[in-house]
């Protein structure tokens, strides 16, 4: 320790030389980095401001002309210049309602797969296989949708449901065929496959944060897997998942592409699941760039702001329930 | 220095600055303050963390905050700094006088400040840079040296917190791959080479192994010739080795300011003997 | 004890233990059957003539190489538009504006863009950049995709900020940085894998994306670098030219499907190796 006494500092009580241009300097960075962060914030506001804006604005002269009937008529005529939304509004919350009923329980399983079940090596893997579903692009499941899993479902499982559903009373009126392949059903299982890993991915993220002393106790009481799963795992988590299920239907709701490509694009309510439909999405897509005529474009326009407005309301929603959970939790 | 001396009579301390005349002579009235704080009040939000604080902090000496968790010395510490200014609801009231200025005035330059008063964490905090960009950091800040003469200032740096000859080969690679005790020299190093006038420690050794603490507390001894020292410690037998001045706080009062043997061996307040003694804390 | 009930529970335990591993087998099961069509379709009708050529009229030979360099070109402008001010954004919630009231409502506002359809952000940017301008562009098909990039951006941005600790901070200022040195020289470098990997996801999320730019920069069946002009890209050229009744047309867009799933997989592979090797050295 010797050279600690050895080395002499120049004396440090001699207060530090700084000129002024240097504070300056500092304190005009400190001030441009503060005002170049905070428009950037002002700026998503802005944005959204604008989009919520622009959409209201394209969708005004629809609105005026067809009154609050544009939200209650089926009728979509653009040669008599006739709009009314229900037929994609229904398209979109049927084919998302299918793809939760399917993807709920399935991405709940998954989890439970990889975070109880599966052995430790192969964890890693089948985890990361399974995000990467989530990173395909949604035209992909658009173009497979259309050339194997439509095909597939018309020749092999449609007739199936069909015949098997025949004599049950509503259920034969909701598998009515015939078996076009595409339709309402093909698009829902679109969507659930494509919700799976979104909500897979969270509901295993919040699994593993279950403290295993949690666990431990519960197997020590002498329960089985699927107990614990149920009784501490799942109360220890629900807000979490809940969230990842409203990100899985927000996606659902919203996604274009894969239901463009498997749906049928026909603007009408059938009572089958199996006949072609619409959603907001995919009617957009598909017609925007041929709409012809303002009204024809402003209740493209409209048809937007709708989704956007069922969009919000999820999120709205999903924020409150989380609220309230985490108020109750927090007593 | 009458009148403030007077002050800090009045105040929850009963005449410390005169008990340490009665012990050591003249010695303390002749020591120039460093720091004086004078009527401190400490809010985190509506909260009330420091009660009324006055106390010197004399030049060239070690000062150590000693208490119970919760008691305000680390609050107490962060004020010298103005830490607390990162954080919105934190705000401080009365005066804290460092070199004839009001630190907590307004218009004070809080980097300038910072610089001049260094500070050191209980946990050891590396930037995730190399060794010689983490001591480099802080002198970049305000000043332009040449590259032998920076050289220079980053090894008397690391030499001064007995650091050099452990890393002198490995100067280019990364700050986090030191151990616990290595980093926490670093992090003084890394804060005297921007030569601050005032060092603070926030329990430097809390998370270091007993070898490791011995380092620094033999650093901390060495220091005391260029710097004034101001310490936070849990640790009593701590304060005692490194300390020449003892400030006891309990629920955000100062109780008892003194020479370090002093308030070790004959507190006069009643709370200070109980903590020292283990009756509480 | 009860033999009985606990027989129950435990088929009841084996019952929902086989369904869970059978979606799990089901998920994986898809995802090498929606892998596997792609090589097969995709790589068979794979050729050097598809990197050298345009688009082909319907019924004669052709490649995408005006749809990979309009794919690429507007993936580009999407990421260098949005990825900036995302990471200032959410420096500034990070950093600044923490639980001011200003952040807060941003925080809001920036998950409701992240959760709108991107469709929606297609029909904006048409009214407000397509109809101005009087035509179709890149341009606007690169501010839609920006705004894709932004949300996310944000989010990772601010998320990988907060990750680092305050001690860092505080130890930055103790030695006199100011803000700026302290969020740029100090937290940024802390954060700087996690906010990379953020905006490659970003990346790869628009890189596929198709539906806001249908009605932006549409499609173009010739090679053109004009950026206020109509540009073909991949995702549009696939929704096309799969929906055709052409043979040809149909291989190529199983062609361009497999390369734009081969770049967005390979982006989301480099940006998880990132995010491990980030993690990896911290503990």
């Amino acid at each position: 320790m010797n050279h600690i006494a050895s080395v002499s500092i120049r004396s440090s009580t001699a207060a530090l030389d700084v000129p002024a241009a240097a504070l300056r300097w500092h304190n005009l960075r400190d001030v441009a980095l503060r005002e170049a962060t905070r428009l950037s914030a002002i700026l998503v506001l802005v944005l959204l401001g604008g989009v919520i804006v622009s959409l209201i604005y394209g969708a005004a002269p629809v609105l005026r002309s067809e009154g609050l009937s544009f939200f209650t008529t089926e009728a979509w005529n653009p040669v008599t210049e006739k709009f009314g939304a229900l037929g994609p509004i229904y398209g979109t919350l049927v084919t998302s309602f299918i793809a939760m009923l399917i993807g709920i329980p399935v991405s709940i399983g998954v989890a439970i797969f990889i975070t109880e079940l599966c052995p430790r090596p192969l964890k890693r893997p089948i985890g990361t296989a399974i995000e990467l579903l989530a990173g395909i692009p949604s035209i992909i499941y658009g173009i497979w949708g259309l050339f194997v899993l439509a095909p597939f479902l018309q020749k092999e499982v449609q007739p199936l449901i069909i015949s098997v559903f025949s004599g049950v009373p509503v259920f034969s009126r909701l598998f009515a065929g015939p078996p076009y392949g595409i339709g309402v059903l093909t698009a829902g299982i679109i969507l659930s496959i494509m919700v799976v890993p979104y909500i897979t991915s969270v509901t295993r993220d919040v699994f593993e944060t279950v403290p295993a002393v949690l666990k431990e106790s519960a197997y020590g009481l002498g329960c089985t897997t699927w107990e614990v799963v149920r009784n501490v795992v799942m109360p220890y988590t629900r807000t979490g998942v809940i969230g990842g299920i409203m990100l899985g239907l927000g996606r659902a709701l919203g996604e274009t592409m894969a239901v463009t490509f498997v749906i049928g694009n026909a603007h009408r309510i059938a009572p089958s699941l199996l006949a072609p439909g619409t959603t907001i999405s995919a009617a957009i897509a598909n017609e925007f760039t041929e709409a012809t005529g303002a009204l024809y474009t402003s209740a493209l326009i409209a048809l937007g702001l709708i989704l956007f407005l069922i969009t919000f309301l999820v999120l709205a929603a999903a924020r409150y329930l989380l609220l309230q959970l985490e108020r109750r939790a927090g007593k | 220095m009458n009148e403030r001396t007077a002050a800090l009579g009045g105040v929850a301390l009963k005449k410390p600055t005169i008990e340490a005349q009665e012990s050591h002579g003249t010695e303390a009235a002749a020591l120039p303050e460093k720091i004086s704080v004078r009527n401190l009040h400490f809010y985190y939000g509506e909260s009330l963390a420091l009660k009324n604080i006055a106390l010197p902090v004399y030049e060239k000496k070690v000062t150590a905050l000693i208490g119970p968790s919760g008691c305000g010395k680390s609050t107490l510490l962060r004020v010298f700094n103005r830490m607390y200014d990162l954080y919105p609801k934190q705000r401080a009231e009365g005066e804290v006088w460092f070199d004839g200025e009001n630190i907590l005035a307004q218009r004070q330059d809080l980097n300038l400040l910072r610089a001049r008063i260094g500070m050191v964490f209980q946990k050891p905090t590396p930037f995730p840079m190399s060794i010689y960009d983490n001591i480099a950091f802080g002198i970049r800040l305000y000043e332009r040296l040449p590259k032998s003469e920076m050289d220079d200032r980053v090894e008397s740096s690391l030499k001064r917190a007995a650091l050099w000859d452990e890393v002198k080969d490995k100067l280019h690679s990364s700050g986090l791959g030191l151990s616990g005790g290595q980093q926490q020299r670093l992090c003084i190093a890394r804060t005297i080479a921007v030569r601050p006038e005032v060092v603070l420690l926030d329990e430097p050794t809390s998370a270091l192994d007993p070898i490791a603490t011995a380092k620094i507390e033999e650093l901390i001894y060495q220091l005391k010739s260029d710097y004034t020292i101001v310490i936070v410690t849990h640790n009593m037998q701590q304060a005692a080795r490194v300390a020449d001045y003892t400030a006891f706080m309990y629920l955000g009062e100062l109780v008892e300011f003194g020479q370090t043997q002093q308030v070790f061996t004959r507190p006069k307040e009643t709370r200070t003997e109980d903590y020292i003694t283990g009756r509480f804390g | 004890m009860n033999a009985a009930i606990y027989r129950r529970r435990r088929w009841r335990n084996r019952a929902v233990m086989t369904l869970a591993s059978a979606a799990a087998m089901s998920g994986l099961l898809v995802l090498f059957l929606i892998l596997g069509t792609l090589l097969v379709k995709g790589v068979g009708s794979l050729s050097p003539a598809v990197f050298t050529q345009m688009t082909p009229p319907p019924g004669s030979a052709g490649g995408l190489l005006n749809a990979i360099y309009g794919s690429i070109v507007v993936t580009l402008v999407g990421t260098l538009l949005g990825a900036p001010v995302g990471i200032l954004a959410g420096t500034y919630l990070a950093e600044f504006g923490r639980d001011t009231r200003l952040a807060t409502v941003v925080r809001f506002i920036n998950d409701v863009l992240l959760s709108a359809p991107s469709i929606v952000i297609g029909l904006f940017v048409y009214t407000v950049m397509v109809v101005r301008m009087g035509h179709f562009s890149a341009w606007a098909g690169g501010v839609a995709l920006a705004l894709l990039v932004l949300p996310v951006v944000v989010r990772t941005s601010e998320d990988m900020l907060r990750l680092v600790p305050d001690s860092m901070r505080e130890a930055s200022a103790a030695l006199g940085s100011p803000r700026w040195v302290v969020i740029l020289k100090v937290a940024y470098r802390a954060a700087r894998a996690g906010i990379i990997t953020g905006v490659l996801l970003a990346v790869a999320r628009i890189a596929g994306e198709t539906a806001p730019l249908l009605f932006t920069m549409l499609n173009n069946q010739f090679m053109s670098t004009d950026m206020n002009a109509p540009m073909a890209n991949l995702p549009v050229v696939i929704f096309q030219f799969a929906l055709s009744p052409y043979k040809d047309w149909q291989a190529l867009a199983w062609c361009g499907a497999l390369i734009i799933t081969a770049a967005v997989l390979a982006l989301n592979i480099v940006a998880r190796a990132l995010s491990v090797a980030r993690t990896g050295s911290e503990s």
